[in-house]
């Protein structure tokens, strides 16, 4: 559905279903130069299976206008800003790579309205290898191929994202495509540049799951360990055998996983 | 950290969508022989029904052993996904059906195999689908050809029956400029000789009973979605950008922002029409695409040396191939074909239908059959068979003379094949 934010107009895909403030709410972040439809294999059952679903598009991604924003707090009081459009008082916060940082932020500074949050292929610090970011500012072709091949593990998958008889490598290098110019450098930089996580995890006091990917060449699996084990309570989950896009290269094990941790 | 690899085409050609079976260990592809999936329980069976996870649940709509055709040729077109269908026509039909309907218009070359020129020009206008030919080679008339109820626009990459070359660039940047896509028939081409998406094209579509399979022993077709075309930003194409009834008011570029077009059909186009492929002919066309760059190249260099002798032979009027200088598309050729211009072409004879009847009937390698692509060689008189009820004149209109005779060359030796052929051209002669 098509939402304002800030007096800009935004989206958030709300999993087939008209999304109710009254229900628990979920609120899925993307991670960089992606949107929401990253999600759709886990969004879309939460919204038939009891949840109010917010896939949102960040900021001058997919179809939110704007500019990207550069910084992840700014980020955090985005997804904040949309909670109060939405009418929301406390959701779980579901986010990936990039998006991952911006729950543990958001959680950290709203520690009243965060609920729970699942943080998938997190690490800390979220450091862009410098050819990379070069890439990212330079040559978005090259990037992309760059973050396609460290985003996979294999070149199959069972029964594929988000239906068999789809190329998971192909549908994510043209997402990243789909995005406009200069949004992959603003992503990648704000990642790079996201300090101060030790700090805000002594702050975070809700529930919380790591998801992690034993096969990650983006954010390897081992970036998370320090501030999981800072966080009492936090519960690790590292799926074998899968990259870093693992939304869809585990789909049903992450939508399990999720549907566990948030009921 | 250096820039990583990625798998080129060959590798691809071998192992994209599968990996050895994780219950098993079985290398090769399983066939799955089974027409429907059991369920965990029931709510994995509704969330499945729903799109909530993904899954198999009937092989009308998908299968395993499908599935592994479908990313395989997806991975190695550069698209997002693919669909495996009954056939080459299937596969056009459904590409056709997913975005257009009764009111709507295509455009489309008038260079197109007999039974697509069928399609569009006698049975969808029952349905209410008109469409305007043109010239693949006037990139005027394609702009000028087009409605505001046009929804796609259509070619092969080589066009029957002179092997016209499509401008792909060219005709896709008139098709984006009015908010439609390209669709095209890339059967004789396969992705080993071009890519379609890289150049502008949005859909394409393969008989993959041809060059993909290879074999000439099952009848198939896969549609691929390129994941380009931005259907939203369109706006003509409310089938994929607003809630369809007929699936729970699913809005499929909700769903997947760049493949709404390979949802729609899949859920729709298999689920409706039904002309699905069966798991033996996916294994089938999957042993071909094992080999594709090997043959496709042999092909090609077989083709080249049959083509450099008939363009000498006195008994030929003409050669049409659009690797020879004197071909309308030669320079295009350059452009867009690098590896090679595929292993289909005509010529013209000299003489009248006798004299092709007699070069057809010598011929002891070449089988005189309604097929290309195939590892064997064929050749088809087309005034004496798929046009004969045509006289000179028609036949003329169709681009077509009565000496014209089309040959797929095939992989066998091709001193054979050229001695073949001097056979025939010499029987030609007699009089």
């Amino acid at each position: 559905m098509e939402i304002e934010v800030n007096g800009q107009k935004a989206y958030a895909y709300t999993g087939g279903k008209t999304f109710d403030p009254k229900l628990p709410a979920v609120l899925f972040i993307h991670g960089g130069e992606q949107d929401h439809s990253v999600w759709g294999l886990q969004s879309r059952y939460l919204a038939h299976h009891g949840c109010g679903v917010l896939a949102v598009d960040l900021p001058g991604h997919g179809r939110s206008g704007g500019a990207a924003l550069a910084r992840i707090a700014e980020m955090a009081d985005w997804i904040v800003a949309v909670l109060d459009w939405a009418g929301v008082r406390t959701a779980a916060l579901v986010g990936h790579s990039m998006g991952s940082l911006v729950a543990f932020e958001c959680a950290a500074r709203y520690p009243q309205r965060i609920n729970r949050i699942a943080l998938l292929a997190f690490a800390y610090p979220m450091r862009v290898s410098r050819e990379l970011l070069q890439a990212t500012k330079d040559d978005e072709p090259a990037a992309h191929a760059m973050i396609n091949a460290w985003s996979h593990s294999a070149y199959a998958h069972y029964p594929s994202n988000p239906g068999p008889g789809f190329w998971v490598r192909g549908e994510n290098l043209r997402l990243m495509q789909r995005q406009k110019p200069g949004v992959v450098h603003a992503d990648f930089t704000a990642c790079n540049d996201y300090g101060g996580g030790r700090e805000r995890a002594a702050r975070i006091k809700c529930p919380t799951l790591f998801l992690l990917a034993e096969r990650d060449a983006m954010t390897p699996a081992r970036g998370a360990q320090d501030i999981a084990r800072s966080i009492p309570g936090a519960k690790t989950v590292t799926l074998k055998g899968c990259g870093h896009n693992l939304m869809a290269e585990k789909p049903d094990e992450v939508l399990d996983l999720l549907a566990e941790f948030l009921r | 950290m250096a820039a990583p690899r990625t798998l080129q085409f060959d590798t691809l050609s071998l192992h994209a969508g599968q990996r050895p079976d994780p219950v098993t260990g079985a290398r090769a592809t399983p066939i799955y022989f089974t027409t429907s999936f059991v369920f965990r329980d029931s709510d994995h069976a509704a969330a499945l029904f729903n799109m909530e996870r993904a899954g198999h649940v009937y092989s009308r709509i998908s299968n395993p052993t499908n599935a592994v055709l479908e990313e395989r040729v997806a991975a190695l077109e550069g698209g997002v996904a693919a669909i495996a269908t009954a056939s080459g026509q299937a596969a056009l039909h459904l590409g056709l059906a997913t975005i257009a309907g009764a009111g709507s218009h295509i455009v489309s070359s008038s260079a197109l195999y007999g039974g697509s020129h069928n399609l569009l020009s006698y049975t969808l206008p029952r349905f209410g689908i008109e469409t305007t030919f043109v010239s693949a080679r006037d990139l005027g008339a394609w702009k000028s050809a087009i409605r505001p109820n046009t929804k796609v626009l259509f070619a092969e990459t080589l066009g029957n029956p002179g092997i016209d070359v499509l401008d792909i660039p060219g005709v896709a940047a008139i098709a984006h400029e009015h908010g439609i896509p390209l669709m095209v028939d890339a059967t004789f081409t396969t992705p080993w000789l071009l890519k379609p998406f890289e150049h502008g094209a949005d859909l394409l579509f393969h008989s993959a009973t041809k060059f993909l399979g290879g074999h000439g022993v099952a009848i198939g077709g896969v549609l691929v979605d390129g994941g380009t075309f931005d259907w939203e930003a369109s706006g003509k194409f409310p089938e994929l950008t607003e809630p369809y009834a007929g699936f729970h008011g699913m809005n499929f570029s909700e769903e997947s922002t760049v493949a709404p077009f390979a949802l729609r059909a899949r859920r729709e186009g298999l689920r409706d029409f039904g002309a699905c492929m069966s798991p033996a002919t996916a294994f089938q066309i999957l042993q071909g695409i094992e080999t594709l760059p090997l043959r496709m190249q042999r092909h090609v260099e077989n083709t080249r040396k049959v083509v450099e002798f008939l363009v000498k032979h006195p008994a030929i009027a003409g050669v049409s191939y659009p690797e020879l200088p004197d071909h309308p598309d030669h320079a295009l050729a350059k452009k867009l074909l690098p590896r090679g211009c595929g292993a289909v072409f005509t010529f013209e004879l000299k003489g009248d239908r006798a004299a092709g009847r007699r070069f057809v009937e010598a011929l002891r390698i070449f089988s005189h059959l309604a097929n290309v692509g195939d590892a064997k060689s064929l050749v088809i008189h087309p005034a004496s068979t798929t046009h004969f009820r045509m006289d000179s004149s028609a036949l003329a209109a169709a681009g077509i003379a009565e000496g014209t005779m089309r040959l797929s060359i095939g992989l066998e030796d091709p001193d054979d094949l050229i001695e073949d052929l001097g056979r025939g051209l010499r029987a030609a002669q007699e009089s």
